[in-house]
């Protein structure tokens, strides 16, 4: 599974964040981007749905 | 320090409400909503419903006109309308002109809540590096122990006022910290906030009052940190530099200006609410009591979609279509993303507060470019005054639910709100 922020759809909530700092990191101003290339670890499938369902920008989406 | 007192009242709030026109009473919301209706105040959630089924972009000619839409698929798309809807005059009722006073620099008055791109954009980008959770982590160990401070002067009375004794207390003192500014101030701070905004809002000479006073502060302090840099927020935006030359000082002013008024009784609105929400509903206080923190930031972020406090407006700068009705130019539009959170849409259960709510796209701080630009701050903020309050206060119920006032118009949250403890 891998993740992407869209840059251009993310405004700087940190949400995806907060709730899963093992997939996504901020820059300096707060604007998301993958981790690993968006690579999403064993386990963490859940996380990933989580940062989707949680973007109030649409910005994330899920490649299976 | 505010003392806790016998008899809760909120004087300048009273005077405010004595000087306004008895209003005359709401007929139909779809064409007459009232923003400032108490009713209303208590419980804005069957009226957005109400709306939403019916006229789900309401409008009303009370205090100047304003539209309200209430669907969060009209709020997500609105939001992108720029600059056709403009931010460039947030404040849903515009000054009358003789106290408009522009301001002969051309520069924004509260950058970059009140500007639209290409300003808004590198006004924006001066402040964010400062509101990152990264640029909030030293505020957290500040804001711990300053709650617990609060906490100490009133947990052995039995009671206090909850919005009043401690809501209302914390932000302006991290607001006051991170700008490096007088936390001796706070309680001034307190009353200029509420005489721009809250109080302001229907009383332009105050509003001008007040505004002057933010100004005239703020000129002071970015003239000292001109010559005076010091390691505080203020100092950091006077360095800070916009095509190779630094921020102007009404920039400057400006964005202080925007900290200490957006920055202070939206967070405490938030704070108040849910302290309001845990003193009403058992279950969910004594969930709480014992919660782990994965429970805790599902709460918080729930409790900010339900409560959401903040409706900033924007203005049409031309005829424009949208939803089945037509915003005229100059029209003024309430950006009602409180009521989006309420979309049974997107919100399974919208109407019900679930703890442990795990999609929540809530827009409690705006979405787009406006996105609220402390919100890393508030949220923190909000997380750790309930987190101490719980773990030195985790009984606690409204002494008289009836007597509980709150703010309206553009910031909703208690004002008064007395509680007992145990």
């Amino acid at each position: 599974m891998r993740i992407k922020v869209d840059a251009e759809k993310c405004e700087g909530h940190s949400r995806c964040y907060s709730l899963a700092p093992e997939l996504v990191d901020v820059d300096d101003l707060g604007n998301a981007f993958e981790l690993n290339d968006g690579e999403v670890p064993a386990g963490l499938e859940d996380k990933a749905r989580l940062i989707v369902d949680n973007c109030p920008e649409f910005a994330i989406t899920i490649e299976e | 320090m505010t003392d806790t007192t016998d008899t809760h009242s909120d004087p300048a709030a009273e005077a405010v409400a004595a000087s306004i026109p008895e209003r005359c009473p709401v007929t139909d919301l779809a064409t007459d909503y009232d923003m400032f209706d108490p009713d209303y105040l208590r419980d804005p959630f069957s009226a957005w419903a109400e709306l939403r089924d019916t006229c789900p972009i309401a409008h009303t000619e009370r205090y100047g006109g304003s539209w309200l839409p209430t669907r969060y698929d009209d709020l997500q798309a609105m939001a992108k309308m720029v600059p056709i809807l403009s931010s460039k005059s947030p404040i849903v009722i515009d000054m009358p002109e003789a106290l408009a006073k522009d301001d002969a620099t051309g520069y924004n008055a509260a950058s970059p809540i009140s500007a639209d791109p290409p300003e808004q954009s590198w006004t924006r980008r001066a402040l964010l590096p400062h509101f990152t959770p990264k640029g909030i982590a030293e505020d957290r160990s500040y804001t711990e122990r300053l709650c617990n401070e609060l906490i100490d002067g009133f947990v052995d009375e039995g009671g206090c006022d909850a919005a009043v004794d401690y809501a209302q207390q914390i932000p302006p003192r991290v607001i006051a910290k991170k700008l490096g500014v007088d936390d001796g101030m706070v309680d001034e701070f307190i009353e200029w906030v509420r005489g721009v905004l809250e109080l302001g809002l229907q009383q332009p000479e105050l509003r001008a009052k007040y505004r002057d006073i933010i100004r005239s502060f703020f000129a002071a302090e970015v003239a000292d940190r001109r010559v005076n840099p010091k390691d505080d927020l203020i100092t950091a935006l006077c360095q800070t530099e916009h095509e190779g030359e630094p921020l102007p000082d009404e920039v400057v002013v400006g964005m202080c200006n925007l900290q200490l008024v957006a920055g202070i009784d939206t967070t405490w609105s938030s704070i108040g609410s849910a302290l309001w929400h845990f003193a009403g509903h058992g279950d969910d206080r004594r969930r709480m009591a014992d919660a782990d923190d994965g429970l805790w930031d599902t709460a918080i972020e729930e409790l900010l979609r339900f409560y959401a406090p903040v409706t900033m407006a924007r203005n049409a700068m031309e005829d424009v279509e949208y939803g089945g009705v037509t915003f005229r130019e100059g029209d003024k539009i309430l950006m009602n993303f409180p009521g989006a959170n309420h979309d049974p849409d997107h919100f399974e259960d919208a109407h019900e507060v679930h703890l442990d709510r795990q999609r929540n796209r809530h827009v409690a701080f705006g979405i787009g470019i406006h996105r609220c630009a402390g919100s890393n701050l508030a949220r923190m903020e909000m997380q750790v005054a309930l987190k101490t309050w719980f773990e030195r206060i985790p009984e606690f119920t409204l002494s008289d639910p009836d007597a509980v006032t709150w703010a309206g118009g553009q910031v909703r949250g208690p004002r008064i709100m007395p509680v007992t403890f145990g």
